[in-house]
């Protein structure tokens, strides 16, 4: 019974919480990017389903810095305005790995319920 | 591109973040509008159109100012509570402080240097103590919840810490419901062939439940079932990790594997972890009923069996104790004729474990404390003189504003630098005083494998060195806030006077009175390690050599082979060349075994448990008195002729005799003797000091009892080829005789192993090993302290002869001779020196009370090494002060009053 509860609780937490800060850690993985590239690539990847506003893009943003799971770096190009680059932290990435398994539990649990197949 | 700062910044401006963060956000957010336009535009939106989206976008939304809030709040109150403007103040004040330090530290590279020398002899020192103390006493146990662990011992009249016997365990596991389960254990050795070498190894035969109770698990394998715990199971085994890692390169096919222990196949089934320190040496482990004993059986026999419970959650010791005395008391009440008299007593595993070196511990705390004061009031006067000369200086930055608090942080800065910079180097000294300390103490020390420089002991070392260096900084510091600016400048170049050299004389003074206690401490401790060397044991000492022995697996086979193997052994032994006689024997004077019999005077009806006597009980053979020289008081001792075939026999020491026949001559008398029965004295030898050079007068069992080795019936001699001691009477080298030994005891099988090759000096210098552990520190400690207080003597002499140059360059030229001014000089040291020396005369009859336990035929507040050590220190005194004396005689006159 405990390890059933302890399951529903995490899920629980992971949906209403996790799941933009899941978004941004995940775009992080692989290089740096800034504010508004983020938001475009989650506009283009979800194909316009999901849209963060300026609003709560950059709060969640400096959240995250805070919590120290991204770094955000002020980098001049040759010829462009500087832009402040944001990269994962060692202990971001840790939470990004617990994100995710968190995440497929929960879509494997809905699945299971709802009979829709696994995407 | 339009200007987006402007309303970014007013939407922040009600959030009051600070102005840098502040421009920071509004600096991204304007990149992001500056990207949405041009994407806007490019997608072919007016130039109008597109700044109306984007400025909706930033902008107009109350959205963004919440959750900035919600992020950014955190610093705010952050600020508010903190105070950020004094913080930043003082951490500012700090770096500066740090950096002025580290440059006067460094112009004055020699002042530094023995300070910090200083300081790491007394940090180091007392960083290896602790690391000791650490290791040994505020370290848990490894076990998981340790504080549950009880050992749990039998109690009677004469003991109060006996071993248990197997009966009365079971019963107890059984009975006791405070426990969640109780393990028993029995050390012993096992000789292991088949396998290359024959070799005897060190281990433990246990309870299939002791692992359980500890909380331990194999890392390989399994721990005992219960069934394999049982009379006449198939033998198994539990190997060490460090027998497996060496005897079996760390085979991973071990488990299944058989061994040949005692000449019985036993089958591998558990490998135990790396940090198992259950038992030090013990390298195999065995299902303790395959200790198949007859001694297993009765509840007559305590063979050395010792038993460990694990309390249930929330139960008391207190509780478990009042359980375990009232079964205890209703088996003595069931059998009353061994159960008699016999109790139960708990005691945390740990405070069994370290109880008895506790006291010596602290002692050692106490006395290397001591030594760190020494070295604190020496850094305390090199700084106060530095501080003089100093004077200027502070003069100047007084005048120029600084308040006193800022010059006192300065100067503690500083000091705590020094201090510091003595730990980084006391912990080099510490981990070589570590190892120093464990090789002093091998075997006297419990626990020493846990002893190391850990988390704990760097906290430890690094607190002591800032609370050392505010500590020996402070005088100095005030010294220096407080001289007045005015007079410091016009003294010049001279120095302050006055207040200073009472406080250096004051230093000077406390660091002779504790060098006196603690070479008081030494000297006690040394001579009563001296004493105890000229105690006569009752026999020669000299010239022995004792080796534990296994007999060969294929001697086993009868009790008459036992006995043929040990006739032939000995006989081989006897032959080796230099070799005077040779003897077998049960139990090593002054080792670290006992074993006690009960008896009663007499051949009548055996009483009751309690109302018999305790004997310790030898089993030897008939040279076992000229190996050992113990003189024959009457009667004789064994021949060969006491063996089964005539009535047996036993010789009693003056002792018993006294204690049971007064005035009497036991030679012709009978008693019995429990398991023997009924047994007739053919002589008396002198009594042994069994126990311990020291311990033995005042121990609950003094009377001894010997038994011949052919007498011992058959059914007993199996259990006794373990364990059993050769003696040999040698030429003046013993010890070299081991390999000789050891190739003549091998025979023709070279499966005979022996082992444990002591002297019998060897073995009594075991016996007295806390002691020397204990005079070898505080001798170290005092050697220290003596050094240490020279130093500061001769550092305070040298400074005032530079002080009084030009007075002394005035008496020479108005005609003093060498001699007064030499004595003029010696006069101020030999004070100081007084003082001291009265002042520590003082504090060593009070503080050598706490030697009283460890010391032997010496009071603690001896007059003779009282005096002793105040002269000697004394004499360094004088010596130190000699040496600045001499210099201050070859000032010239004309040079000393130019100076001014």
């Amino acid at each position: 019974m405990a390890v059933i509860y302890m399951e529903t609780a995490s899920i629980d937490r992971e949906w209403k919480k996790g799941s933009a800060e899941l978004l941004l850690l995940s775009l992080l993985e692989t290089l740096p990017r800034h504010g508004y590239e983020i938001g475009k690539l989650i506009e283009q990847r979800s194909q316009g389903a999901l849209r963060f506003h300026v609003a709560s893009l950059y709060p969640l943003l400096y959240r995250l810095e805070k919590r120290g799971w991204i770094q955000g770096r002020w980098v001049e190009k040759n010829g462009q305005r500087r832009r402040r680059y944001y990269r994962l932290t060692s202990q971001g990435r840790k939470v990004l790995a617990s994100q995710r398994r968190g995440w497929q539990t929960f879509v494997g649990a809905i699945s299971r319920i709802t009979g829709v197949e696994n995407a | 591109m339009p200007d987006w700062k402007e309303p970014i910044r007013k939407q922040l401006a009600e959030l009051k973040l600070a102005p840098a963060r502040e421009a920071e956000i509004v600096e991204e957010l304007a990149q992001h509008a500056d990207d949405r336009y041009r994407e806007l535009q490019a997608r072919g939106t007016t130039e109008a159109e597109a700044r109306r989206i984007t400025l909706e976008e930033i902008s107009g939304h109350e959205l963004l100012t919440r959750e900035l809030a919600a992020v950014e709040r955190t610093d705010v109150s952050e600020t508010i509570a903190l105070g950020a403007r004094g913080q930043g103040r003082f951490l500012t004040g700090l770096g500066q402080d740090l950096r002025y330090g580290f440059r006067t530290l460094r112009k004055n590279p020699g002042f530094a240097a023995i300070a910090m020398l200083a300081l790491a002899l007394g940090i180091g020192a007392n960083t290896a103590i602790f690391s000791v103390v650490n290791g040994v006493l505020l370290q848990p146990l490894t076990y998981p919840d340790p504080d549950r662990l009880l050992n749990i011992f039998e109690s009677n009249g004469e003991f109060s810490h006996y071993s248990v016997a197997y009966p009365n365990f079971l019963d107890w596991r059984r009975g006791a419901h405070s426990f969640t389960d109780m393990g028993a254990f029995r050390g012993d050795d096992f000789n292991f062939t088949g396998s290359g070498e024959p070799e005897q190894v060190a281990g433990e035969y246990v309870s299939a439940s002791l692992l359980p109770v500890l909380g331990v698990a194999p890392i390989r394998g399994r721990s005992f079932l219960a069934q394999e715990d049982q009379w006449g199971a198939a033998c198994t085994v539990m190997l060490s990790y460090g027998f497996w890692k060496q005897r079996f390169s760390a085979d991973p096919n071990i488990l299944g594997r058989s061994l040949t222990l005692n000449a019985t196949s036993c089958r591998v089934v558990g490998v135990l972890p790396p940090d198992f320190r259950f038992s030090e040496n013990a390298r195999v482990y065995l299902p303790l009923e395959q200790y198949s004993s007859v001694e297993l059986r009765t509840r007559e026999s305590h063979p050395g069996i010792g038993v460990i419970g694990r309390l249930k959650p929330g139960v008391t010791v207190a509780a478990a104790q009042a359980e375990l005395s009232s079964i205890a008391h209703a088996l003595a009440q069931q059998y009353p004729a061994t159960n008699a008299g016999h109790g139960a007593k708990v005691a945390r595993m740990k405070d069994d474990m370290v109880g008895n070196i506790r006291p010596t511990l602290l002692l050692l705390v106490g006395a290397v404390g001591l030594v760190l004061i020494i070295a604190c009031a020496n850094v305390a006067n090199l700084l106060l003189a530095r501080s003089t000369s100093r004077g200027r200086e502070f003069a100047i930055r007084a005048a120029l504003g600084a308040d006193r608090g800022r010059v006192v942080r300065q100067l503690l800065t500083e000091s705590v630098l020094l201090s510091l910079g003595g730990a980084a180097l006391g912990l080099l000294i510490a981990r070589w005083g570590t190892s120093l300390v464990l090789a002093a103490a091998p075997g006297s020390l419990p626990r020493s494998e846990e002893i190391g420089i850990d988390p704990y002991v760097l906290l430890f070392t690094l607190a002591v060195s800032i609370v050392t260096g505010v500590l020996f900084g402070l005088a100095p510091a005030f010294h220096s806030a407080n001289a007045n600016p005015g007079e410091s400048l016009k003294e010049g170049t001279r120095g302050a006077g006055g207040g200073r050299h009472r406080t250096e004389g004051v230093f000077v003074a406390v660091e002779i009175a504790l060098a006196v206690v603690l070479l008081a401490g030494a000297g006690l401790m040394m001579q009563s390690i001296w004493r105890l060397w000229r105690v006569d044991p009752g026999f020669d000492t000299r010239h022995i050599l004792t080796a534990k022995f296994a007999l060969s697996p294929k001697a086993m086979g009868s009790p008459a082979s036992i006995r043929a193997a040990y006739r032939e052994l000995l006989g081989r032994a006897a032959a080796i060349p230099g070799v005077q006689s040779a003897a077998i024997t049960s139990l090593v004077p002054l080792g670290k075994s006992d074993s006690e019999i009960s008896f009663w005077p007499g051949t009548g009806r055996r009483p009751p448990v309690d109302r018999m006597i305790s004997s310790m009980f030898y089993i030897v053979t008939p040279d076992y008195p000229s190996v050992l020289r113990i003189p024959l008081r009457r009667g004789r001792f064994f021949t060969e002729r006491d063996n089964l075939d005539s009535p047996p026999v036993v010789v009693i020491d003056d002792v018993l005799a006294k204690h049971i026949f007064p005035g009497q001559d036991p030679v012709g008398r009978e008693m019995s003797l429990i398991v023997v029965g009924p047994v007739r004295i053919v002589g008396v030898v002198g009594h042994v000091k069994h126990w311990g050079l020291d311990s033995d007068d005042t121990a609950n069992v003094r009377d001894q009892i010997y038994f011949p080795v052919w007498q011992v019936p058959g059914k007993f001699l199996s259990e006794a080829v373990t364990g059993l001691t050769l003696m040999l009477r040698a030429g003046p080298e013993p010890a070299g005789l081991v390999s000789a030994v050891r190739a003549q005891v091998a025979g023709p099988g070279r499966d005979q192993p022996i082992y444990d090759a002591l002297t019998m000096e060897e073995n009594i210098s075991g016996s007295l090993a806390e002691r020397r552990f204990t005079m070898l520190l505080l001798i170290i400690f005092a050697a220290t302290a003596l050094l240490l207080a020279a130093v500061g003597i001769y550092g305070v002499m040298s400074y005032a002869v530079t002080r009084r140059t030009r007075e002394l360059g005035i008496r020479a030229a108005l005609g003093a001779s060498r001699g007064e001014i030499v004595g003029l000089v010696l006069r101020e040291g030999v004070k100081l020196a007084l003082i001291g020396m009265a002042a520590g005369l003082l504090a060593a009859i009070v503080l050598t009370r706490f030697l009283a336990g460890l010391l032997y035929g010496v009071r603690p507040a001896d007059p003779v090494t009282l005096t002793a050590a105040s002269l000697l220190l004394g004499g360094v005194a004088l010596l130190a002060c000699y040496v600045p004396a001499r210099r201050a005689t070859a000032v010239d006159p004309v040079i000393a009053l130019r100076c001014e």
